[in-house]
């Protein structure tokens, strides 16, 4: 028997200082994080922030984020006497620069801004956004200011991208390639394309054949101004990741009761295992329950007689037929998680009719 | 349209006229599912089509239960009539190793660029590169034509970068020209580019009918028009049957006749249960048709595809294709 998942006993434990929202696109991870914040706030009076990452206009509207500020903005209309919730959305490429801003001198970041790959790559780099919010997520904890800060993480293929990408980043920037176009500049500025060493040179070759020199010295220009804070950057992103492994975080899966979704979360539960981070739960949203014990195959015979003599009951029982077909599929799809993952305490979301899109919505989903 | 009496119809696909067929969508909207029956579609009649995927997800496979692509094309499925659709799972470093091979002579070399790690950090540092290479390689296969000069494929459906990545993703000569002011980087791009903007390609967006993925969908088609790039169909995944058309209000008193004129228990639980039911089905039918109404104002076709109750296997894939060849 899968144990149930009690969103208040995790959001009222003051040990536990960061929830972390995992789960693949389009399961209603943003919802469900600032959801949580709003329960954490309002009901177990806790000073919440919750950093979205992409949220819907009219959620992002709801918790009063008409603007990409990268700062978390007291979030109007909430109750509750002592907790407050604070809400942000991650502005990537500002997150990025206020890193370079605090690891270099500004004439050196200044020649970083510059650069068209330092603009590339702050913008578009795949992996940058989950830096960048893991990045803000430390930000937010060295303030000491947060009893609770909730994070929604980046809608990327994977959910595992989150953990992957700033080890990625931390590899990249360790790489050899790496190494070789910054070390002539550490060896008084000479081309690297001046070196002949064995292999190297046919590389080279190639390398300048494709890319042609403008972009090499652009890009060994960028690479030198870097250089300057990797140091910063690697030891961040372990901090960070440490942080992730610490008992104060805990981590909620989200999921959709779908195959693709559910497969994403099983893969994301042993991962986490494997990674000795702790996984508070699974939170299944969407799921679809009957108000109504009856068979779909005696409710479809039933509407077929009915078509003609109560047109209404027969589409009543075809709604019904359908919503049952679901609602077992989504059972197979559930139970397939619980077997597998016997210990992972599971919390079902009933699907709503309408999307959600205001603080009630919000307020609505735990309670 | 010609339609034959078992509901194929004469001249498949008719209403798809381009080379190129790009399908994006948000995700979770079941683009790989859509761009693999459109793939089958446009494969009937004895035609040849090719099915490309870019991300390295592994979704085409997935989808026909298959080992994992190689970066090969490869028959993944056959139509009546001879047809056939190949896939082919692009991965940007062996695009970029053949790019080598073929116009430098450097096989050798981009080896070596392999191992120094060279290609893993180009393509890392700069992912304007990465999909010049990824998209030079669908316009390759686009265009292809054999020995006679017939065009080895009829279409190409692209598996493309949700919603969210695809104006970058398709804008390639912009991201690429930002690093590469001249070259053979820049004159590959621009070729990608020509193509894309031409009425040869075609892209479509598939949605479903809840509101972030209608948003997207409307945000998308913005994005690709001020780009300059022509949209296709809006295609609706996973529609249901419209069920209590008219109806305003499920009065107990109605459900309660008709449950005991077909013999049912019409006990007050059923009965309000049933009409519970029945109100938040008509309550998400009318933001359905909100959102119908908002895609309609792009003002490009809309497609449907109908909710597979088993979910999509190989027979579902087909019942697919044929609601999209018909289109």
């Amino acid at each position: 028997m899968t144990p149930a998942l009690d969103v208040d006993v995790l959001l009222a434990d003051p040990t536990i200082r960061i929830v972390v929202c995992c789960g693949s696109g389009g399961v209603g991870k943003t919802t469900t994080a600032a959801a949580l914040a709003l329960r954490a706030a309002e009901k177990h009076g806790r000073r919440t922030v919750v950093l979205t990452i992409d949220p819907a206009r009219r959620l992002a509207q709801s918790l009063g984020l008409t603007e990409l500020d990268n700062t978390p903005r007291l979030v109007p209309g909430t109750r509750g006497e002592h907790g407050e919730l604070n809400a942000m959305m991650l502005d990537m490429k500002r997150t990025f620069d206020e890193v370079v801003a605090a690891h270099t001198e500004p004439r050196r970041a200044a020649e970083i801004f510059a650069n068209p790959f330092y603009q590339a790559m702050s913008s578009t780099f795949s992996g940058t956004q989950e830096y960048m919010a893991m990045e803000k997520l430390s930000q937010l904890r060295a303030t000491e200011h947060w009893d609770l800060i909730v994070v929604d993480t980046p809608p990327s293929r994977s959910a595992l991208d989150f953990l992957d990408a700033p080890a990625r980043l931390g590899r990249f920037l360790d790489g050899r390639m790496l190494r070789m176009l910054l070390a002539p500049a550490k060896a008084g500025g000479r081309s690297m394309f001046n070196l002949v060493t064995a292999g190297f040179g046919m590389v080279s070759k190639a390398v300048q054949k494709v890319l042609g020199a403008q972009l090499l010295s652009d890009l060994s220009g960028f690479v030198a101004a870097l250089d300057s804070m990797f140091g910063g950057f690697r030891e961040r992103a372990e901090q960070t990741y440490r942080v992730l492994q610490d008992p104060q975080t805990a981590f909620l899966v989200v999921a959709a009761p779908e195959p693709d979704a559910v497969r994403e979360a099983a893969f994301f539960a042993s991962r986490l295992g494997i990674e000795g981070m702790p996984l508070a739960g699974l939170v299944l949203n969407r799921v679809h329950g009957m108000l109504v014990e009856m068979d779909p195959e005696a409710a479809l015979a039933a509407a077929k007689e009915l078509d003609g003599v109560s047109d209404l009951t027969a589409d009543a029982l075809r709604v019904h037929a359908a919503l049952a077909a679901q609602a077992t599929r989504e059972r197979a799809v559930i139970e397939g998680f619980a077997t597998e993952f016997q210990h992972v305490p599971v919390l079902e979301v009933a699907a709503q009719a309408t999307d959600i899109h205001d603080l009630d919505g919000l307020r609505a989903i735990f309670s | 349209m010609v339609t034959s009496d078992d509901g194929t119809t004469a001249q498949r696909g008719q209403g798809w006229p381009a080379r190129l067929h790009v399908v994006t969508g948000k995700g979770g909207t079941g683009k790989t599912t859509v761009a693999a029956a459109l793939a089958l579609a446009l494969a009937a009649g004895g035609h040849r089509t090719l099915l490309v995927e870019v991300e390295g997800r592994q979704g085409i496979a997935q989808l026909f239960e298959r080992d994992p692509l190689p970066y090969e094309e490869r028959v993944i499925a056959t139509t009546p009539g001879g047809g056939e659709v190949r896939a082919l799972a692009v991965d940007a470093e062996e695009a970029l190793l053949e790019y080598l091979a073929l116009f430098y002579r450097l096989g050798a070399a981009g080896r070596a660029l392999r191992k120094v790690g060279a290609i893993d950090f180009a393509t890392t540092i700069a992912p304007g590169l990465r999909d010049v290479l990824l998209t030079g390689k669908v316009k390759e296969a686009t265009t292809r034509t054999d020995d006679h000069g017939r065009r080895v494929y009829r279409a190409v459906v692209l598996d493309a970068p949700p919603t969210g990545r695809i104006g970058r993703f398709l804008n390639v000569t912009a991201e690429a020209a930002k690093l590469a002011k001249m070259g053979p980087i820049k004159t590959q791009s621009e070729g990608v580019a020509a193509l894309l903007r031409s009425p040869m390609t075609s892209v479509h967006v598939v949605t479903l009918l809840e509101e972030m993925p209608v948003q997207e969908s409307v945000d998308a088609v913005a994005e690709l028009r001020g780009l300059g790039i022509p949209i296709g169909k809006l295609i609706i995944n996973c529609a249901h049957a419209e069920l209590l058309a008219g109806v305003r209000k499920v009065t107990q008193a109605e459900l309660k006749r008709g449950l005991v004129a077909a013999g049912l228990p019409g006990d007050r639980a059923t009965v309000v249960g049933l009409q519970e039911q029945a109100q938040a089905y008509l309550s998400r039918q009318a933001l359905e048709a909100q959102l119908r109404e908002e895609l309609s104002e792009i003002g490009r076709p809309v497609a449907e595809l109908p909710l597979l109750p088993g979910g999509v296997d190989f027979a579902g894939l087909r019942q697919l294709a044929a609601v999209l060849g018909a289109v």
